[in-house]
């Protein structure tokens, strides 16, 4: 899998760039590079559905990081204990990695996944519900329930931006209570 | 084994921008990288070596197949960040037309 | 309507170059959705790509065109009955017995009527995830930016 290496590389330098870059533009051009070597990614680990899906949010996730960038820029100041936050959060990251080394020893390993329930899927998954991608007969058909939750986070989360960014009630409340605060 | 660890570097480059970094945007960014990097670990931790993608073929006899399990949830999973990175974008647009300021120490001043 | 204004969107080559591929687009997106059952694909992708070729349409003619096209209260309402749908599919599975239960014929296998209720599903989610995401990219275009300070 040197393939699936040199991809995990490119996107940790990615990432790198976008969070160490000046300007906020590129940062999120370097996001964007990140992603399409996340789906291409996907790709190479036999998931063609996972990587439509995320070659597309990719690009509609870019537009929207560029709305939220325009016309600003970000001066760059340091405070006085940069030094001593700096180096906190290091030691807690490289703390964090060492034990994620540890507990990742415990997990089998890569290539040899456990089974139990997917195997049945496998097996049982084109007579029982007569759809030949599996992707789709899971996702609407065995587990149907995990994908009414999501729809209705996705609907939750919809209304939350509509809440969040209207302007019709808000100048009421402001009008009302300016007066008072003046 | 030295997959997984590459997968959770990535985790922790985003981590870092969260805890470290003073603008709103470069915060969303790390939270952007954090949700590829757990998509990716989900997606690593289902993969069978030397075996074929989860769709049948009309003359297809052998079912040694990928775990298609992490694949659906997944898929469900970056749709659901996408809608939850927009709020977060919603709420840093708002944030910017209160204090005319991207700098998380400069919000601290509860001015308004 | 006057749909080549120049004080409106972009300049006139990115128009025409609109007007040929924003179909495709949106046939691609319905293509994705409709064979989610045989081949990758599916709802969440296939929505995607619908909310793509409406941003595309905005993005190139300006707002005005586009919510001339598609209203707000209309994205809303759309929204909303995806959901709804895919709701209502889910208590259809009472006819037979239980809660989300496939009831339908299963029929042939690498057909495009098949596979009972995922198909339908698709449909659904389809029509929920497109307008829920063109609804964020609405609002999020039609606010105006204005500090304070």
């Amino acid at each position: 899998m040197v393939e699936l290496h040199i991809l995990l590389f490119f996107m940790i330098i990615g990432a790198i760039i976008a969070i160490e870059a000046k300007d906020l533009l590129s940062a999120v051009v370097a996001v964007g590079a990140a992603g399409l070597a996340l789906s291409i990614a996907f790709l190479v680990l036999k998931a063609p559905d996972l990587a439509i899906t995320q070659l597309v949010v990719e690009i509609l996730c870019l537009i929207i990081l560029i709305r939220a960038t325009l016309k600003v820029d970000l001066p760059f100041s340091t405070s006085g204990r940069w030094l001593f936050n700096t180096l906190a959060v290091f030691v807690f990251l490289i703390i964090f990695l060492a034990f994620g080394y540890f507990a990742l020893k415990e997990l089998p390993s890569f290539g040899s996944p456990i089974m139990r329930v997917s195997q049945f899927y496998l097996e049982k998954a084109k007579e029982l519900t007569g759809a030949t991608n599996l992707v789709g007969s899971v996702i609407l058909n065995f587990r149907a329930y995990d994908t009414l939750g999501e729809a209705t986070v996705l609907f939750t989360a919809v209304i939350g931006v509509m809440a969040i960014m209207r302007r019709k009630g808000r100048k009421k409340v402001t009008d009302q209570e300016e007066p008072d605060e003046l | 084994m030295i997959t997984y660890f590459l997968c959770l570097v990535l985790f922790a480059v985003g981590l870092y921008a969260v805890l470290r970094k003073r603008n709103l945007i470069k915060i969303i960014i790390g939270i952007v990288i954090c949700e590829y990097a757990v998509n990716l670990f989900l997606v690593l931790f289902g993969y069978r070596m030397n075996n074929r993608s989860p769709i049948y073929d009309p003359d297809q006899v052998i079912t040694k197949m990928v775990d298609p399990l992490p694949q659906a949830l997944v898929l469900t999973s970056i749709v659901i960040g996408l809608a939850t990175t927009a709020l977060v974008v919603g709420i840093a647009i708002r944030i910017y037309e209160k204090y005319g300021t991207f700098d998380i120490t400069k919000i601290r001043k509860l001015r308004g | 309507m006057n749909y080549n204004s120049p004080h409106k969107g972009m300049t006139l080559i990115v128009k025409t170059i609109t007007r040929i591929t924003v179909g495709l687009i949106l046939l691609y997106g319905i293509y994705i959705t409709l064979h989610g059952h045989v081949s990758p694909g599916g709802g969440f992708a296939g929505g995607v790509i619908i909310a793509l070729s409406f941003i595309h349409l905005m993005l190139a003619f300006g707002k005005e065109e586009a919510l001339r096209r598609l209203p707000k209260p209309l994205v809303s309402l759309f929204e909303s009955l995806g959901a709804i749908l895919f709701f209502t599919i889910a208590i259809l599975g009472f006819v037979g017995g239980y809660f989300f239960l496939d009831w339908l014929n299963k029929g042939e296998p690498f057909k495009l009527f098949s596979a009972g209720s995922i198909l339908l599903s698709n449909i659904a989610i389809a029509i929920k995830v497109s307008f829920g995401l063109f609804g964020i990219f609405l609002v999020l275009v039609l606010l105006k930016f204005t500090p304070k300070k």
